[in-house]
């Protein structure tokens, strides 16, 4: 049941000796229009791949009907998408896994973004992809769940955040916060 | 070059038409990337555009070492960019991943929360394997750390090393307790996640915390967590999730530790009742776990409930699940696929492919004899459908082993096969088209029906070439070629020329690749066997005689010799002995002349591939040491002259796709059974033919467990026409699948309508082998390429005579001197299971032979298969038939002998010694019972990590009661571990009962495989300074005394087997070797209480595998 990613990791060197165990692969979020907004890869893949790989789901996911399942197979995999508004999020996870609780995990993600940013849309992804990667970080790591509850998870990226405010003030000052 | 991120948006809204802007703007960024390099706060933007860059498709790795000093060199908040960055840029193998080690281990020791925070986030993410113990034992610190979100990433990191390289974290598996004790619940969950690859590979070293996993979930489930970790009013449903599924591998046929969970699965599904998403996800689970465990009655009654809340709902998620959870569920109760059957039947045209598709499935586990017609069909027009090339793939091979295994009849079968090449293209795994041409080969029993069955795919191989605008896929023209040119002789009333004429037509085809070609032009030959006819043949010859394709000139000119010599013809093609044996001169010693006389003018000796290919490698290296050089043991082809091999039982197979010779002469010596154990399945054990079936066609004539079980769905009075249609295909599918002759999963065949379409290979022992190895191999055309040493041959015409001994399937004059001296050598040069048949009379008692005192500390373990709990109890009776080891065994270190397997027949005894060159691992079959034990086979299934230079079956065709025969096989470990499990099983059959099968398990390690390895200082510096995997580490070590190092050395040399080379003041050399030839060299240096260790060896993981012998060595001294 590990060897399902064999096939597309060939050339990625000694890593790929490696088991893969039955966690999510990679998380893609893409407009309606086709456009990536963020990606994210928890198995070592080359850009090529990579590339290719983006560009097929995005086709069949935006392919789909709106009734239809949310779940489809794809190579040997199974992709969980969903979409919210202009954005698709879509994840992808191994045969074994469960697609209804991936299917949350994509949900507990959008309800964070939208606590943090306060009802986020597109264009809060696009213009602070860079929190939105912290946030999926602070929730997702490695492939697994890292942090379930939603109070945890932005405490951490807000006491992050309180640094960039005072990003400008001296380094020695900035570790005192650190250390409170 | 704008600062801010507000400029990003015109970034990004490049448009296709506008490349060059786009180019140049990277190209400012470059620039600005190049500038800024001090200026960290811009550089940090520059970067976050990078990543949307890369994003965007742009090549950005020309940043990607600013994103690590950034990392290095940033205040707080650019730090964090700089992780960020990396961890999207970068994967794990990537080599400026070193760069970021330093800095990680900065930060982990920092006093700054959020700078600990960053680099064990991207430590959990992504970090050079080879680099773990740099930072180990900083983050096994944090686990003791104050703060709860410390000790969790620090949890998080230790499970991403524990994936990338398991064996340095082996030794703290105590504190992953403590992390599951921890009393914050994140911790704990994530510990979850270690513990779950944990179970996953050894679920016995686990039991102990059943008991605490069931009291965790029994918490979570009655709300006992804090309302944060709730999710839509659901408590903590990740965490459940994951306890279930350990739970799940926990229980799995263990009805004691089942038993402790039955309460909390059966809260579980009671809870689950708000209609949410959530709960059917964890609902989805629980009915996993419940049908996995050892089986209670009431919950799978419970679970059976919940499924089908799944399959009712009208939400196509659920459905869904529901299918997919039916497909493990039907493996304990068949019964549930009724209760839903038309709900399946509305499934198969679900306008969603990917409902459709996990209906197959199902389908597909509950195909029998008697439906077998109704879910191919299905299948096939779901095949014709899809374009998805994994789809077709998995469904081709689906389908033909279900045609196989339970097909109706000839025509049916035909058809079916041929549906599936003509829809399976040339995605088709090579192994269905060389199957489906074994059997059609091997055929059955019955004369009659063979005949039938052949001249029944030659007519329709005919008719499917009438047609002459069709195309057809390359292995489906491979396999109409090979049929036709080896069974046209049945079909008398069509005269061979014609058919000669179809497939020269073929031939003249363009999209007919080369290698087909060769196969049509194979079967042209042996069609010409049959007539005197040689109309078409200048043509073919003239075309083909020229030909670019080696290959293809080789078979005409074969055509050409054959076709003028009928009496040699007659002897190397003779009709219908596809299946006979063949001894080929696998030495070519008929061409020793040939090559002596080119040595004689001065030509280089011939050198096999590989030896040129390592050759080429050590030239590249500094250094060549090859005084290990042992590779060289396991190619018996090396060089035709000196390393003549005698072809004793060695004949010249190749692959069916135009294989070199070399891998094909490799394969007919190892007999390949791992692909013939799949496809030659249980059922063919039975041998039942009795009757035949029924054709299914009239559904009208339900049998009566049809009729039983369609029952409800006929309770409505008035059907429509559309019902009842959906009612016949019901009937048609789930027929077979009642309660009173419940079929097992994957439709054990009923014996009674069952006739089986694969025959076994094992159960005629020796015999059945050699039949089946050759079977396999003479579906192949030739070996469509020449050795080497053939190339220019084959040009001459003059010495074509000889040459054609080696291609051609023959037994004739050319070789036969050879094989009339293979018995004198085959026997010392190799290894033949009827060599080692020796029968030896049962002992008295087993021998206590002085145990080697290297090994003391048994670290012979057994496992015990579930399935003969006896033999242990057993012991006692047996051991007075138990044998003892042989003078040749015993004068090498070796275990005890111990009992790996037995019943009140038979008693399998094993041990392990300890060979310089090898691990042979013995094997005693006592036969306990008072009859005659035939057709017995051992066979060993080798895992990547051991090989042998031998085969892994012994066959014994019949053992004398009461008496224990003996085999052996010899292991080398090629890709190290610190253990790995030997299984393997027994097959017998008593009088003439059906066969038994026993499985038995030995658990090898890395030590089994270590010698030492005798070198000078000298010779240890040389090959230290080649080697380049190396790996460091300190070992505490406590006593502080100068004979410390010594004696630390000396240990290690007893408990491992090494050999120490020096010892100089506070230093050590030590070097051992794995079988077959890898040295492992290490250097040790003693100071302060510190034992600090240095390893090198040419083999990556090497290093890693014997740090960690030493640690437990070490560990073992101080306790």
């Amino acid at each position: 049941m590990f060897l399902s990613l064999k096939s597309l990791i060939g050339n990625t060197g000694e890593s790929n000796t490696v088991l893969l165990r039955g966690k999510m692969q990679f998380m893609l979020l893409f407009s309606r229009q086709g456009k990536l907004r963020l990606q994210k890869w928890y198995v070592p893949l080359s850009d090529k791949e990579k590339k290719k790989i983006t560009r097929e789901l995005v086709q069949t996911v935006l392919a789909r009907k709106p009734k239809m399942c949310s779940f489809l197979e794809w190579r040997d995999l199974k992709i969980v998408y969903k979409r919210y508004a202009s954005l698709y999020f879509c994840c992808a996870i191994e045969d074994q896994d469960n697609e209804l609780i991936t299917l949350e995990i994509i949900h507990r993600y959008v309800e964070l973004l939208d606590k943090y940013f306060g009802s986020v849309c597109e264009l809060d992804i696009i213009f602070n992809f860079e929190k939105a990667y912290f946030i999926l970080d602070e929730f997702l790591l490695g492939g697994e769940v890292q942090e379930t509850s939603k109070k945890n998870v932005l405490k951490a990226i807000e006491q992050a955040d309180l640094l960039q405010e005072e990003a400008e003030t001296p380094r020695s000052v900035l570790e005192e916060i650190g250390l409170t | 070059m704008e600062k801010t991120l507000s400029a990003l948006p015109s970034l990004l809204s490049l448009e296709p038409g506008a490349k060059l802007a786009a180019a140049s703007r990277l190209g400012a960024l470059v620039r600005g990337i190049t500038e800024l390099a001090s200026k960290q706060k811009q550089m940090r933007e520059c970067l976050v555009r990078l990543i949307y860059c890369e994003m965007l498709g742009y090549e950005a790795s020309f940043g990607y070492i600013h994103a690590i000093k950034l990392a290095q060199q940033g205040s707080l908040m650019e730090k964090r960019v700089g992780y960020l960055a990396v961890s999207l840029f970068l994967n794990e193998s990537h080599q400026l991943l070193l760069l970021l080690v330093n800095t990680v281990l900065k930060d982990l020791q920092s006093t700054n929360l959020l700078e600990v925070c960053m680099a064990l986030t991207v430590a959990s993410q992504l970090f050079p394997p080879e680099m773990i113990p740099a930072v180990l034992p900083l983050v096994e610190e944090k686990l003791q750390h104050s703060k709860e979100i410390i000790r969790r990433k620090a949890v998080l990191a230790l499970h991403k090393f524990y994936l990338i390289a398991p064996n340095q974290v082996q030794h703290i598996h105590d504190k992953f307790r403590k992390a599951l004790c921890d009393r914050d619940p994140g911790v704990m969950a994530a510990s979850l996640h270690i513990y779950l690859l944990l179970i996953k590979e050894n679920p016995d070293g686990y039991k102990d915390l059943t008991g605490s996993f069931v009291t965790i979930l029994k918490q979570v489930v009655g709300g006992k967590l804090a309302v944060d970790f709730n999710y839509h009013s659901v408590p903590a449903p990740w965490l459940q999730i994951q306890l279930l599924r350990i739970l799940r591998l926990l229980g799995k046929d263990d009805p004691v530790t089942s038993e402790q969970m039955y309460d909390v699965l059966d809260e579980s599904l009671r809870r689950a009742e708000i209609n949410h998403n959530i709960t059917y996800a964890i609902l989805f689970e629980c009915i996993q776990t419940v049908y996995t465990v050892h089986p209670k009655a009431d919950l799978m009654e419970k679970a059976a409930t919940c499924n089908g809340k799944f399959i009712l709902s009208p939400k196509n998620n659920l459905k869904y699940l529901g299918l997919k959870a039916l497909t493990y569920v039907i493996q304990q109760d068949l019964n549930l696929v009724l209760q839903h059957q038309m709900t399946i039947i509305e499934c198969l045209d679900h306008s969603d492919p990917i409902i459709k598709r996990v209906t197959l499935e199902l389908l597909y586990r509950i195909t029998n004899a008697q439906n077998v017609t109704v879910i191919v069909q299905k299948l096939l027009e779901y095949l014709r459908e899809s374009k998805d090339e994994y789809v077709t793939i998995s469904l081709v091979g689906k389908v033909a082993e279900l045609a196989e295994k339970y097909a109706p009849n000839n025509e049916w079968f035909v058809q079916t096969m041929n549906a599936v090449f003509a829809v399976g293209g040339d995605m088709i795994p090579s192994d269905i088209p060389s199957n489906f041409l074994r059997l059609l080969a091997e055929g059955f029993d019955d004369e009659v029906e063979d005949k039938q069955l052949r001249l029944y795919a030659v007519n329709s191989y005919l008719a499917l070439l009438e047609k002459d605008q069709v195309q057809y896929p390359q292995r489906f023209l491979q396999v109409m070629s090979w049929v036709l040119g080896e069974y046209s002789y049945l079909k008398t009333e069509t005269k061979p020329e014609d058919i000669i004429e179809k497939l020269h037509c073929l031939l003249g085809k363009c999209s007919v690749s080369s290698e087909t070609k060769a196969w049509i032009l194979s079967a042209i030959t042996k069609l010409f066997r049959l007539t005197l006819n040689v109309k078409v043949l200048p043509e073919v010859l003239q075309s083909y005689g020229n030909s670019m394709d080696s290959c293809l000139r080789q078979c005409s000119f074969e055509l050409k010799q054959l076709v003028e010599n009928r009496e040699i013809m007659n002897t190397v093609l003779p009709l219908d002995a596809s299946c006979d044996d063949i001894v080929v001169d696998a030495s070519l010693s008929f061409l020793d002349g040939f090559v002596a006389e080119a040595l004689g003018h001065g030509a280089a000796p011939y050198k096999p591939h590989h030896q040129r290919q390592e050759e080429k490698l050590s030239q590249e290296k500094v250094l060549n040491f090859e005084p290990y050089g042992l590779a060289f043991v396991t190619s018996p082809q090396a060089s035709s002259v000196t390393g003549r091999q005698s072809p004793a039982g060695l004949s010249i197979g190749s692959e069916i796709s135009c294989n070199s010779t070399e891998a094909g002469i490799k394969d007919s010596n190892s007999l390949k059974l791992d692909g013939v154990k799949k496809v030659w399945g249980k059922e063919g054990y039975l041998r039942k033919r009795e009757s035949k079936v029924e054709a299914l066609a009239s559904l009208g004539s339900e049998s009566e467990t049809t009729t039983d079980t369609s029952s409800k769905t006929e309770r409505t009075a008035t059907v429509s026409e559309e019902e009842q249609e959906k009612q016949q295909l019901a009937s048609s599918l789930f027929v077979g699948l009642g309660s009173n002759n419940l079929v097992s999963l994957m439709g054990k065949p009923q014996s009674s309508t069952q006739k089986v379409w694969r025959k076994s290979k094992i159960v005629e022992g020796q015999n059945g082998h050699e039949k089946a190895m050759n079977a396999q191999k003479t579906i192949v055309p030739h070996p469509p390429q020449i050795p080497n040493l053939m190339d220019n041959v084959g040009e001459r015409c003059s010495l074509f005579q000889e040459s054609k001994a080696m291609p051609l399937r023959k037994t004739s004059s050319d070789s036969a001197e050879v094989p009339t001296e293979q018995p004198a050598q085959g026997y010392d040069r190799s290894w033949t299971p009827s060599n080692n048949l020796k029968t030896i009379k049962a002992m008295p008692s087993a021998s206590k032979e002085p145990f080697s005192g290297l090994f003391a500390d048994g670290n012979f373990d057994i496992i015990q298969p579930a399935n003969c709990r006896s033999a242990f109890e057993a012991h006692d009776q047996i051991s007075g038939l138990a044998p003892s080891l042989p003078e040749e065994f015993a004068q090498h270190a070796h275990s005890k002998l111990e009992l790996l397997c037995a019943n009140e027949n038979i008693a399998l005894f094993s041990c392990k010694i300890w060979k310089e060159d090898c691990l042979l691992i013995p094997l005693f079959i006592t036969n306990r019972s008072s009859v005659e034990v035939h057709n017995a086979t051992v066979n060993f299934a080798l895992t990547d990590e051991l090989q042998t230079s031998e085969s892994t079956d012994f066959p014994f065709p019949v053992v004398q009661s009461q008496t224990t025969v003996k085999c052996h096989l010899c292991l080398q470990m090629v890709n190290p571990c610190t253990q790995v499990l030997l299984t393997g099983h027994l097959t017998y059959q008593l009088e003439s009962s059906h066969c038994t099968q026993e499985e038995f398990t030995l658990i090898l390690f890395l030590i089994d495989f270590i010698r030492p390895l005798k070198l000078t200082t000298e010779e240890f510096g040389h090959l230290w300074l080649s080697l380049s995997n190396d790996v460091k580490q300190n070992l505490s070590f406590a006593p502080n005394a100068p004979e410390a190092l010594s004696s630390a050395l000396h240990t290690l040399q007893k408990e491992l087997k090494l050999h120490i080379v020096d010892i100089i003041g506070t230093e050590g050399i030590i070097a051992c070797q794995l079988l077959p030839s890898t040295p492992c060299l290490l250097h040790c240096r003693f100071h302060g209480g510190i034992l600090s260790v240095w390893l090198r060896s040419p083999c990556s993981v090497l290093p890693d595998c014997m740090l960690y012998e030493c640690q437990k060595v070490m560990q073992n001294v101080q306790l």
